[in-house]
Protein backbone atom coordinates (compact mmCIF):
# COMPACT_ATOMS: atom_id res chain seq x y z
CA UNK A 1 0.00 0.00 0.00
CA UNK A 2 1.22 3.01 -0.66
CA UNK A 3 2.12 5.81 2.08
CA UNK A 4 1.40 9.40 2.00
CA UNK A 5 3.86 11.37 2.48
CA UNK A 6 2.12 14.58 4.12
CA UNK A 7 4.79 16.96 3.92
CA UNK A 8 3.96 16.46 0.14
CA UNK A 9 0.85 18.90 0.38
CA UNK A 10 0.69 22.23 0.66
CA UNK A 11 -2.82 22.23 2.05
CA UNK A 12 -4.29 18.41 3.53
CA UNK A 13 -7.88 18.85 4.98
CA UNK A 14 -8.68 15.81 6.68
CA UNK A 15 -12.97 16.17 7.17
CA UNK A 16 -13.36 19.12 8.53
CA UNK A 17 -16.71 20.47 10.46
CA UNK A 18 -16.83 24.10 11.19
CA UNK A 19 -19.62 24.80 13.43
CA UNK A 20 -21.43 28.36 14.21
CA UNK A 21 -23.37 28.01 18.27
CA UNK A 22 -24.35 24.62 17.01
CA UNK A 23 -25.28 25.12 13.47
CA UNK A 24 -23.28 23.66 10.96
CA UNK A 25 -21.76 25.42 8.19
CA UNK A 26 -19.26 23.04 6.63
CA UNK A 27 -19.38 19.11 7.72
CA UNK A 28 -16.41 16.12 6.68
CA UNK A 29 -14.82 18.15 4.11
CA UNK A 30 -11.75 17.03 2.38
CA UNK A 31 -9.34 18.94 0.27
CA UNK A 32 -5.94 18.11 -1.15
CA UNK A 33 -3.66 20.71 -2.58
CA UNK A 34 -0.13 20.37 -4.01
CA UNK A 35 2.35 23.36 -5.15
CA UNK A 36 1.30 24.97 -8.24
CA UNK A 37 -2.27 23.35 -8.49
CA UNK A 38 -4.97 25.82 -9.07
CA UNK A 39 -8.19 24.68 -7.31
CA UNK A 40 -11.63 26.02 -8.02
CA UNK A 41 -14.44 26.29 -4.94
CA UNK A 42 -17.72 26.28 -6.15
CA UNK A 43 -21.21 26.32 -4.56
CA UNK A 44 -24.12 28.37 -3.67
CA UNK A 45 -24.12 31.29 -1.40
CA UNK A 46 -24.33 29.84 2.48
CA UNK A 47 -22.74 26.59 0.58
CA UNK A 48 -19.91 26.98 2.84
CA UNK A 49 -17.06 28.77 0.83
CA UNK A 50 -16.06 31.35 3.27
CA UNK A 51 -15.81 28.90 5.84
CA UNK A 52 -13.47 26.86 4.29
CA UNK A 53 -11.61 29.40 3.69
CA UNK A 54 -11.91 31.24 7.25
CA UNK A 55 -11.04 27.30 8.49
CA UNK A 56 -7.79 27.08 6.21
CA UNK A 57 -6.46 30.61 7.29
CA UNK A 58 -7.92 29.87 11.36
CA UNK A 59 -9.98 32.69 11.20
CA UNK A 60 -13.00 29.90 12.66
CA UNK A 61 -11.90 27.13 14.82
CA UNK A 62 -13.08 23.52 13.07
CA UNK A 63 -14.84 21.39 15.63
CA UNK A 64 -13.45 18.22 13.98
CA UNK A 65 -11.30 16.69 11.45
CA UNK A 66 -7.53 18.13 10.65
CA UNK A 67 -6.05 20.57 8.69
CA UNK A 68 -2.22 20.32 7.81
CA UNK A 69 -0.55 22.80 5.93
CA UNK A 70 2.78 22.02 4.86
CA UNK A 71 2.57 19.42 7.08
CA UNK A 72 2.08 21.41 10.23
CA UNK A 73 -0.37 23.41 12.12
CA UNK A 74 -2.68 26.27 11.24
CA UNK A 75 -1.04 28.33 13.75
CA UNK A 76 2.35 27.64 12.20
CA UNK A 77 1.39 28.37 9.37
CA UNK A 78 0.23 31.85 10.59
CA UNK A 79 3.30 32.50 12.02
CA UNK A 80 5.43 31.25 9.13
CA UNK A 81 3.12 33.49 6.41
CA UNK A 82 2.51 30.71 4.37
CA UNK A 83 -1.23 31.67 3.35
CA UNK A 84 -2.68 35.13 2.41
CA UNK A 85 -6.02 36.24 2.19
CA UNK A 86 -7.40 38.10 -0.51
CA UNK A 87 -10.85 39.21 0.44
CA UNK A 88 -14.17 39.74 -1.07
CA UNK A 89 -14.78 43.60 -2.26
CA UNK A 90 -17.52 43.48 -0.37
CA UNK A 91 -15.80 42.34 2.70
CA UNK A 92 -13.90 45.34 3.77
CA UNK A 93 -14.50 48.79 4.10
CA UNK A 94 -13.79 50.79 1.73
CA UNK A 95 -14.46 54.22 3.44
CA UNK A 96 -11.66 52.96 5.58
CA UNK A 97 -8.78 55.82 5.66
CA UNK A 98 -5.96 53.85 4.31
CA UNK A 99 -4.19 54.57 1.24
CA UNK A 100 -3.20 51.68 -1.38
CA UNK A 101 0.77 51.62 0.02
CA UNK A 102 -0.47 50.91 3.87
CA UNK A 103 -2.73 48.19 2.57
CA UNK A 104 0.23 46.45 0.71
CA UNK A 105 2.49 47.47 3.73
CA UNK A 106 0.10 45.02 5.84
CA UNK A 107 1.34 42.37 4.08
CA UNK A 108 4.46 42.54 5.40
CA UNK A 109 3.50 43.34 9.05
CA UNK A 110 3.44 39.55 10.19
CA UNK A 111 7.79 39.68 9.49
CA UNK A 112 8.10 42.41 11.34
CA UNK A 113 8.89 43.69 14.64
CA UNK A 114 6.35 44.79 17.28
CA UNK A 115 5.90 48.18 16.21
CA UNK A 116 5.60 47.14 12.63
CA UNK A 117 8.08 49.50 11.12
CA UNK A 118 9.19 48.46 8.05
CA UNK A 119 13.06 47.52 7.05
CA UNK A 120 14.49 48.32 3.32
CA UNK A 121 13.35 44.96 2.23
CA UNK A 122 9.86 45.63 3.76
CA UNK A 123 9.96 48.88 1.67
CA UNK A 124 11.09 46.99 -1.82
CA UNK A 125 8.26 44.13 -1.31
CA UNK A 126 5.66 46.50 -1.26
CA UNK A 127 6.85 48.71 -4.30
CA UNK A 128 7.64 45.16 -6.19
CA UNK A 129 4.60 43.96 -5.41
CA UNK A 130 2.37 47.33 -6.03
CA UNK A 131 4.37 47.64 -9.43
CA UNK A 132 2.93 43.80 -10.06
CA UNK A 133 -0.28 44.87 -10.54
CA UNK A 134 0.31 48.24 -12.23
CA UNK A 135 -0.89 50.45 -9.25
CA UNK A 136 2.73 52.29 -9.50
CA UNK A 137 0.99 55.38 -10.28
CA UNK A 138 -1.62 54.77 -6.93
CA UNK A 139 1.01 54.73 -4.00
CA UNK A 140 -1.59 57.03 -1.89
CA UNK A 141 -4.31 57.23 -3.35
CA UNK A 142 -6.91 56.65 -0.63
CA UNK A 143 -8.66 52.65 -1.56
CA UNK A 144 -11.94 54.70 -0.96
CA UNK A 145 -10.89 56.77 -4.48
CA UNK A 146 -9.91 53.40 -6.50
CA UNK A 147 -11.94 51.41 -9.08
CA UNK A 148 -13.35 48.00 -7.66
CA UNK A 149 -10.64 46.63 -10.10
CA UNK A 150 -8.09 48.62 -8.27
CA UNK A 151 -9.36 47.60 -5.11
CA UNK A 152 -8.47 43.94 -6.02
CA UNK A 153 -5.45 44.19 -7.05
CA UNK A 154 -4.28 46.46 -3.78
CA UNK A 155 -5.38 43.23 -2.02
CA UNK A 156 -3.78 41.02 -4.68
CA UNK A 157 -0.54 42.82 -3.85
CA UNK A 158 -0.61 42.69 -0.21
CA UNK A 159 -0.67 38.59 -0.67
CA UNK A 160 1.99 39.19 -3.18
CA UNK A 161 4.12 41.26 -0.44
CA UNK A 162 3.30 38.90 2.19
CA UNK A 163 5.63 36.61 0.30
CA UNK A 164 2.83 33.48 0.90
CA UNK A 165 3.27 30.26 -1.21
CA UNK A 166 -0.53 29.69 -0.68
CA UNK A 167 -3.19 31.97 -1.50
CA UNK A 168 -7.16 32.31 -0.93
CA UNK A 169 -8.89 34.22 -2.86
CA UNK A 170 -12.74 35.14 -2.49
CA UNK A 171 -14.31 35.64 -5.52
CA UNK A 172 -11.48 36.97 -7.53
CA UNK A 173 -13.10 38.17 -10.35
CA UNK A 174 -16.43 39.34 -8.99
CA UNK A 175 -17.22 43.42 -9.85
CA UNK A 176 -13.77 43.80 -12.15
CA UNK A 177 -12.93 45.49 -15.10
CA UNK A 178 -11.86 44.05 -18.13
CA UNK A 179 -8.00 45.12 -17.63
CA UNK A 180 -8.20 43.58 -13.84
CA UNK A 181 -9.26 40.46 -15.15
CA UNK A 182 -6.89 40.04 -17.78
CA UNK A 183 -4.30 41.47 -15.02
CA UNK A 184 -5.43 38.69 -12.75
CA UNK A 185 -5.20 35.87 -15.06
CA UNK A 186 -1.55 36.59 -16.11
CA UNK A 187 -0.63 36.62 -12.05
CA UNK A 188 -2.12 32.84 -11.87
CA UNK A 189 0.03 31.84 -14.45
CA UNK A 190 2.66 33.20 -12.66
CA UNK A 191 2.00 31.93 -9.29
CA UNK A 192 1.42 28.67 -10.99
CA UNK A 193 4.86 28.79 -12.16
CA UNK A 194 6.08 30.07 -8.97
CA UNK A 195 4.93 27.22 -7.27
CA UNK A 196 2.25 28.84 -5.51
CA UNK A 197 -1.30 27.19 -4.72
CA UNK A 198 -4.23 28.62 -5.23
CA UNK A 199 -7.73 28.09 -4.20
CA UNK A 200 -10.30 30.49 -5.34
CA UNK A 201 -13.89 30.41 -4.84
CA UNK A 202 -16.05 31.88 -8.05
CA UNK A 203 -19.64 32.11 -9.52
CA UNK A 204 -18.00 31.99 -12.69
CA UNK A 205 -18.51 29.07 -14.38
CA UNK A 206 -16.11 30.01 -17.29
CA UNK A 207 -13.47 31.01 -15.15
CA UNK A 208 -13.19 27.32 -13.77
CA UNK A 209 -12.60 25.59 -17.11
CA UNK A 210 -9.90 28.57 -18.13
CA UNK A 211 -7.57 28.60 -15.25
CA UNK A 212 -8.57 25.67 -12.71
CA UNK A 213 -6.43 22.49 -12.70
CA UNK A 214 -8.78 20.81 -9.77
CA UNK A 215 -12.33 21.75 -8.61
CA UNK A 216 -13.91 21.34 -5.44
CA UNK A 217 -17.91 21.73 -5.23
CA UNK A 218 -19.45 22.04 -1.64
CA UNK A 219 -23.08 22.01 -0.54
CA UNK A 220 -22.24 22.19 3.06
CA UNK A 221 -19.36 19.31 2.54
CA UNK A 222 -17.95 18.17 -0.52
CA UNK A 223 -20.55 17.23 -3.81
CA UNK A 224 -17.38 16.20 -5.71
CA UNK A 225 -13.86 16.80 -5.92
CA UNK A 226 -10.94 16.32 -8.81
CA UNK A 227 -9.91 16.82 -12.38
CA UNK A 228 -11.88 20.05 -13.89
CA UNK A 229 -12.29 18.20 -17.13
CA UNK A 230 -13.66 14.91 -15.02
CA UNK A 231 -15.62 16.50 -12.06
CA UNK A 232 -17.23 19.80 -13.68
CA UNK A 233 -19.89 17.76 -14.62
CA UNK A 234 -23.86 19.02 -15.36
CA UNK A 235 -24.74 16.31 -12.66
CA UNK A 236 -22.56 17.17 -10.03
CA UNK A 237 -23.54 20.97 -10.68
CA UNK A 238 -26.82 20.25 -10.16
CA UNK A 239 -26.48 18.70 -7.58
CA UNK A 240 -24.16 21.71 -5.99
CA UNK A 241 -26.58 24.04 -6.76
CA UNK A 242 -29.94 22.13 -5.16
CA UNK A 243 -31.23 20.93 -8.57
CA UNK A 244 -30.85 24.44 -10.73
CA UNK A 245 -30.19 23.34 -14.26
CA UNK A 246 -26.77 23.30 -15.55
CA UNK A 247 -27.92 25.26 -18.87
CA UNK A 248 -29.09 27.68 -16.87
CA UNK A 249 -25.75 28.30 -15.52
CA UNK A 250 -23.86 27.91 -18.23
CA UNK A 251 -25.98 29.67 -21.23
CA UNK A 252 -27.20 27.47 -24.43
CA UNK A 253 -23.13 26.84 -25.30
CA UNK A 254 -23.23 23.91 -22.53
CA UNK B 1 -19.47 87.10 36.11
CA UNK B 2 -19.18 91.07 34.96
CA UNK B 3 -19.90 91.50 31.40
CA UNK B 4 -17.95 94.11 31.11
CA UNK B 5 -14.39 91.55 32.23
CA UNK B 6 -14.90 89.65 28.80
CA UNK B 7 -14.96 92.39 26.32
CA UNK B 8 -11.40 91.82 25.76
CA UNK B 9 -10.20 88.39 24.09
CA UNK B 10 -6.75 88.59 26.28
CA UNK B 11 -8.99 88.66 29.62
CA UNK B 12 -11.35 86.40 28.25
CA UNK B 13 -8.60 83.72 28.34
CA UNK B 14 -6.64 85.09 31.04
CA UNK B 15 -9.21 85.89 33.49
CA UNK B 16 -9.97 82.36 34.35
CA UNK B 17 -6.61 81.05 34.27
CA UNK B 18 -5.81 83.11 37.82
CA UNK B 19 -8.29 80.22 39.79
CA UNK B 20 -6.53 77.39 40.18
CA UNK B 21 -8.92 75.26 39.81
CA UNK B 22 -10.03 76.41 36.61
CA UNK B 23 -6.04 75.64 35.63
CA UNK B 24 -6.47 72.19 36.98
CA UNK B 25 -9.64 71.87 35.04
CA UNK B 26 -8.20 73.01 31.89
CA UNK B 27 -5.23 70.47 32.18
CA UNK B 28 -7.29 67.34 33.35
CA UNK B 29 -9.59 67.57 30.48
CA UNK B 30 -7.28 68.23 27.69
CA UNK B 31 -5.59 65.37 28.95
CA UNK B 32 -9.08 62.99 29.06
CA UNK B 33 -9.78 64.76 25.78
CA UNK B 34 -6.51 63.61 23.81
CA UNK B 35 -6.66 60.32 25.13
CA UNK B 36 -10.43 59.70 24.37
CA UNK B 37 -9.91 61.69 21.08
CA UNK B 38 -6.90 58.86 20.46
CA UNK B 39 -9.06 56.41 21.24
CA UNK B 40 -11.81 57.44 19.36
CA UNK B 41 -10.36 56.96 16.09
CA UNK B 42 -10.54 53.27 16.63
CA UNK B 43 -13.87 53.45 18.06
CA UNK B 44 -14.99 55.39 14.84
CA UNK B 45 -13.67 53.40 12.49
CA UNK B 46 -14.50 49.77 13.90
CA UNK B 47 -17.85 50.50 14.47
CA UNK B 48 -18.16 50.15 18.36
CA UNK B 49 -20.30 53.65 18.86
CA UNK B 50 -22.72 51.61 20.82
CA UNK B 51 -19.78 49.65 22.62
CA UNK B 52 -18.71 52.92 23.76
CA UNK B 53 -21.74 53.97 25.27
CA UNK B 54 -22.63 50.34 26.55
CA UNK B 55 -18.97 49.96 28.61
CA UNK B 56 -19.26 53.98 29.56
CA UNK B 57 -22.26 53.38 31.58
CA UNK B 58 -21.42 50.18 32.80
CA UNK B 59 -18.61 51.60 34.82
CA UNK B 60 -21.27 53.27 37.13
CA UNK B 61 -21.80 50.09 39.83
CA UNK B 62 -18.24 49.84 39.75
CA UNK B 63 -17.40 53.65 40.95
CA UNK B 64 -19.92 53.41 43.23
CA UNK B 65 -18.77 49.63 44.69
CA UNK B 66 -15.46 50.74 44.63
CA UNK B 67 -15.80 54.21 46.17
CA UNK B 68 -17.66 52.24 49.07
CA UNK B 69 -15.01 49.70 49.52
CA UNK B 70 -12.05 52.42 49.57
CA UNK B 71 -10.27 51.66 46.50
CA UNK B 72 -9.25 53.04 43.62
CA UNK B 73 -12.64 53.91 41.54
CA UNK B 74 -10.90 53.01 38.51
CA UNK B 75 -10.95 49.39 39.21
CA UNK B 76 -14.24 48.79 39.67
CA UNK B 77 -15.26 50.90 37.12
CA UNK B 78 -12.26 48.99 35.19
CA UNK B 79 -13.84 45.26 35.69
CA UNK B 80 -17.36 46.50 35.73
CA UNK B 81 -16.58 47.91 31.89
CA UNK B 82 -14.83 45.00 30.75
CA UNK B 83 -17.71 42.55 32.64
CA UNK B 84 -20.58 44.31 30.64
CA UNK B 85 -18.46 43.46 27.37
CA UNK B 86 -18.19 39.70 28.28
CA UNK B 87 -21.58 39.90 29.28
CA UNK B 88 -22.70 40.95 26.01
CA UNK B 89 -20.81 38.86 24.04
CA UNK B 90 -22.17 35.90 26.26
CA UNK B 91 -26.01 36.70 25.85
CA UNK B 92 -25.52 37.02 22.22
CA UNK B 93 -23.89 33.65 21.46
CA UNK B 94 -26.47 31.99 24.16
CA UNK B 95 -29.43 33.54 22.97
CA UNK B 96 -31.45 34.52 19.65
CA UNK B 97 -31.78 38.40 20.98
CA UNK B 98 -29.51 40.63 18.19
CA UNK B 99 -26.56 42.13 19.32
CA UNK B 100 -28.22 45.97 19.86
CA UNK B 101 -30.57 44.39 22.00
CA UNK B 102 -28.51 43.02 24.43
CA UNK B 103 -26.03 46.11 24.34
CA UNK B 104 -28.80 48.05 25.37
CA UNK B 105 -30.31 45.86 28.04
CA UNK B 106 -27.11 44.82 29.35
CA UNK B 107 -25.97 48.76 30.06
CA UNK B 108 -28.97 49.77 31.08
CA UNK B 109 -29.05 46.74 33.47
CA UNK B 110 -25.68 48.16 35.23
CA UNK B 111 -26.50 51.31 34.73
CA UNK B 112 -29.58 51.01 37.22
CA UNK B 113 -27.86 48.92 39.49
CA UNK B 114 -25.34 51.32 39.75
CA UNK B 115 -28.01 54.32 40.53
CA UNK B 116 -29.51 51.55 42.78
CA UNK B 117 -26.70 51.21 44.43
CA UNK B 118 -25.73 54.80 45.13
CA UNK B 119 -29.33 55.15 46.76
CA UNK B 120 -28.38 52.44 48.92
CA UNK B 121 -24.84 53.01 50.16
CA UNK B 122 -25.22 56.09 52.05
CA UNK B 123 -21.87 57.51 51.76
CA UNK B 124 -20.18 61.11 50.44
CA UNK B 125 -20.85 59.84 46.80
CA UNK B 126 -22.59 62.75 44.87
CA UNK B 127 -24.43 61.24 42.16
CA UNK B 128 -24.42 64.70 40.30
CA UNK B 129 -20.54 64.42 39.75
CA UNK B 130 -20.78 60.88 38.46
CA UNK B 131 -23.56 61.55 35.94
CA UNK B 132 -22.67 65.08 35.03
CA UNK B 133 -18.97 64.97 35.27
CA UNK B 134 -17.05 67.89 37.99
CA UNK B 135 -13.88 69.04 36.18
CA UNK B 136 -13.92 72.29 38.28
CA UNK B 137 -14.05 69.87 41.18
CA UNK B 138 -11.41 67.04 40.57
CA UNK B 139 -9.15 66.48 43.77
CA UNK B 140 -5.49 65.63 43.97
CA UNK B 141 -5.92 62.00 44.15
CA UNK B 142 -7.73 61.82 40.93
CA UNK B 143 -5.98 63.94 39.47
CA UNK B 144 -2.88 61.30 40.25
CA UNK B 145 -5.11 58.34 38.71
CA UNK B 146 -5.86 60.66 35.98
CA UNK B 147 -2.48 60.98 34.58
CA UNK B 148 -1.94 57.73 35.29
CA UNK B 149 -4.44 56.09 33.80
CA UNK B 150 -4.01 58.63 30.62
CA UNK B 151 -0.42 57.78 30.11
CA UNK B 152 -0.85 53.86 30.27
CA UNK B 153 -3.95 54.27 27.45
CA UNK B 154 -1.56 56.58 25.17
CA UNK B 155 1.24 54.65 25.86
CA UNK B 156 -0.93 51.53 24.91
CA UNK B 157 -2.27 52.46 22.18
CA UNK B 158 1.24 54.19 20.75
CA UNK B 159 2.41 50.83 20.67
CA UNK B 160 0.01 48.89 18.77
CA UNK B 161 -1.23 51.64 16.55
CA UNK B 162 -0.76 49.99 13.53
CA UNK B 163 -1.75 46.51 14.78
CA UNK B 164 -5.05 48.19 15.81
CA UNK B 165 -5.45 50.15 12.98
CA UNK B 166 -4.52 46.23 10.73
CA UNK B 167 -7.79 44.82 13.45
CA UNK B 168 -10.02 47.61 12.83
CA UNK B 169 -9.55 47.32 9.21
CA UNK B 170 -9.30 43.63 8.14
CA UNK B 171 -9.29 40.98 11.18
CA UNK B 172 -9.09 38.38 8.95
CA UNK B 173 -6.25 39.39 7.70
CA UNK B 174 -4.44 40.06 10.76
CA UNK B 175 -5.16 36.90 11.99
CA UNK B 176 -3.77 35.08 8.82
CA UNK B 177 -0.44 36.56 9.34
CA UNK B 178 -0.04 35.63 12.95
CA UNK B 179 -1.25 38.92 14.51
CA UNK B 180 -3.06 37.97 18.07
CA UNK B 181 -6.80 39.23 17.30
CA UNK B 182 -8.06 38.20 20.43
CA UNK B 183 -5.47 40.18 22.56
CA UNK B 184 -6.45 42.92 20.37
CA UNK B 185 -9.68 42.60 20.87
CA UNK B 186 -9.33 43.12 24.54
CA UNK B 187 -6.68 45.57 24.31
CA UNK B 188 -9.07 48.10 22.32
CA UNK B 189 -11.89 47.32 25.10
CA UNK B 190 -9.39 47.54 28.09
CA UNK B 191 -8.45 50.89 26.55
CA UNK B 192 -12.24 51.77 26.07
CA UNK B 193 -12.95 50.99 29.49
CA UNK B 194 -9.74 53.16 31.18
CA UNK B 195 -10.81 55.65 28.33
CA UNK B 196 -14.41 56.09 29.90
CA UNK B 197 -13.46 56.14 33.36
CA UNK B 198 -10.85 59.26 33.33
CA UNK B 199 -13.59 60.66 30.76
CA UNK B 200 -16.77 60.74 33.35
CA UNK B 201 -14.71 63.20 35.76
CA UNK B 202 -14.31 65.29 32.82
CA UNK B 203 -18.29 65.00 31.24
CA UNK B 204 -19.74 62.47 33.36
CA UNK B 205 -20.96 59.00 33.21
CA UNK B 206 -23.92 59.79 30.43
CA UNK B 207 -22.12 62.33 28.26
CA UNK B 208 -18.77 60.40 28.09
CA UNK B 209 -19.67 58.17 25.34
CA UNK B 210 -19.59 61.75 22.95
CA UNK B 211 -16.04 62.15 24.27
CA UNK B 212 -15.61 58.38 22.97
CA UNK B 213 -17.31 59.02 19.48
CA UNK B 214 -18.17 62.51 18.06
CA UNK B 215 -14.11 63.10 17.55
CA UNK B 216 -13.30 60.44 15.86
CA UNK B 217 -16.75 61.14 13.52
CA UNK B 218 -15.33 64.66 13.36
CA UNK B 219 -11.99 63.27 11.75
CA UNK B 220 -13.53 60.90 9.36
CA UNK B 221 -15.03 63.34 7.67
CA UNK B 222 -12.14 65.66 7.25
CA UNK B 223 -9.32 63.27 5.83
CA UNK B 224 -8.65 60.27 4.37
CA UNK B 225 -5.68 59.01 5.98
CA UNK B 226 -5.41 57.30 9.77
CA UNK B 227 -2.86 59.41 11.24
CA UNK B 228 -3.98 62.43 10.26
CA UNK B 229 -7.38 61.52 11.29
CA UNK B 230 -6.08 60.01 15.00
CA UNK B 231 -4.23 64.05 14.80
CA UNK B 232 -7.51 65.96 14.01
CA UNK B 233 -9.35 64.01 16.49
CA UNK B 234 -7.36 64.36 19.33
CA UNK B 235 -6.81 68.16 18.58
CA UNK B 236 -10.71 68.80 17.94
CA UNK B 237 -11.01 67.05 21.21
CA UNK B 238 -8.66 68.94 22.99
CA UNK B 239 -10.50 72.68 21.37
CA UNK B 240 -13.94 71.21 22.39
CA UNK B 241 -12.62 70.75 26.11
CA UNK B 242 -11.51 74.18 26.34
CA UNK B 243 -13.85 75.80 24.45
CA UNK B 244 -16.53 74.26 26.82
CA UNK B 245 -14.36 74.83 30.32
CA UNK B 246 -14.32 78.83 29.02
CA UNK B 247 -17.94 78.72 27.97
CA UNK B 248 -19.17 77.27 31.44
CA UNK B 249 -16.75 79.63 33.23
CA UNK B 250 -18.24 83.22 31.91
CA UNK B 251 -21.56 81.97 30.93
CA UNK B 252 -22.08 79.65 34.72
CA UNK B 253 -23.32 76.81 32.63
CA UNK B 254 -22.63 72.89 32.75
CA UNK B 255 -19.20 72.34 32.32
CA UNK B 256 -20.09 68.73 30.85
CA UNK B 257 -22.78 69.38 28.78
CA UNK B 258 -20.56 72.97 27.37
CA UNK B 259 -17.88 70.56 26.56
CA UNK B 260 -19.88 67.66 24.72
CA UNK B 261 -22.13 71.22 22.83
CA UNK B 262 -18.60 72.12 21.49
CA UNK B 263 -17.68 68.75 20.51
CA UNK B 264 -21.21 68.95 18.28
CA UNK B 265 -20.50 71.79 17.19
CA UNK B 266 -17.46 71.42 15.48
CA UNK B 267 -18.75 67.51 14.23
CA UNK B 268 -21.61 69.99 12.58
CA UNK B 269 -19.06 72.47 11.35
CA UNK B 270 -17.06 68.90 9.34
CA UNK B 271 -20.53 67.69 7.67
CA UNK B 272 -21.61 71.22 6.48
CA UNK B 273 -17.95 72.17 5.45
CA UNK B 274 -15.94 69.47 5.27
CA UNK B 275 -13.70 69.95 1.80
CA UNK B 276 -14.47 66.95 0.39
CA UNK B 277 -17.32 65.00 2.85
CA UNK B 278 -19.22 68.17 3.77
CA UNK B 279 -22.18 69.12 2.87
CA UNK B 280 -21.74 72.10 0.98
CA UNK B 281 -18.08 71.30 0.32
CA UNK B 282 -15.69 74.24 0.85
CA UNK B 283 -13.14 73.44 -1.77
CA UNK B 284 -16.08 73.74 -4.12
CA UNK B 285 -16.83 76.84 -2.64
CA UNK B 286 -13.84 78.38 -3.21
CA UNK B 287 -12.56 77.00 -6.71
CA UNK B 288 -16.15 79.38 -7.85
CA UNK B 289 -13.61 82.22 -7.21
CA UNK B 290 -10.41 81.55 -8.69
Amino acid sequence: METINYQNFRIDAENICVDYNGKVALYDANLRLKPGQICGLVGMNGAGKTTFFNALTGFVNISKGKIRINGESVRSAQKDQTIAYVPQNEGIDSQFPISVWEVVMMGRYGSMNIFRCPRESDVQAVKDAIERVDLTDHLSTPIGNLSGGQRKRTFLARAIAQRASILLLDEPFSGVDIRTEKLISELFIQFKNEGKTILLSTHDMIHVREFCDLVLLINKTVVAYGETSEVFTPENITTTFGGISPDFLFGPES
Amino acid sequence: MELSSFLTLDSFITDPLTHGFMRKALLMSSLVAAVCGFLSSYLTLKGWALMGDAVSHSVMPGVVVAYALGLPFSLGAFIFGVGSVALIGFIKQKSRVKEDTVIGLVFTGFFALGIVLVSKIKSNIDLHSILFGSPLGISLSDVKQTIFISLLVVILLSIFRKDLMLYCFDPRHAKTVGINVFFLHYLLLTCLSLAAVVGLQSVGIILVVAMLITPGATAYLLTDKFDNMTVISVLSAIISSLIGIYVSFWFDLETGGSIVLAQTFIFLFAFLFAPRYGIFKLKKLFAGYK
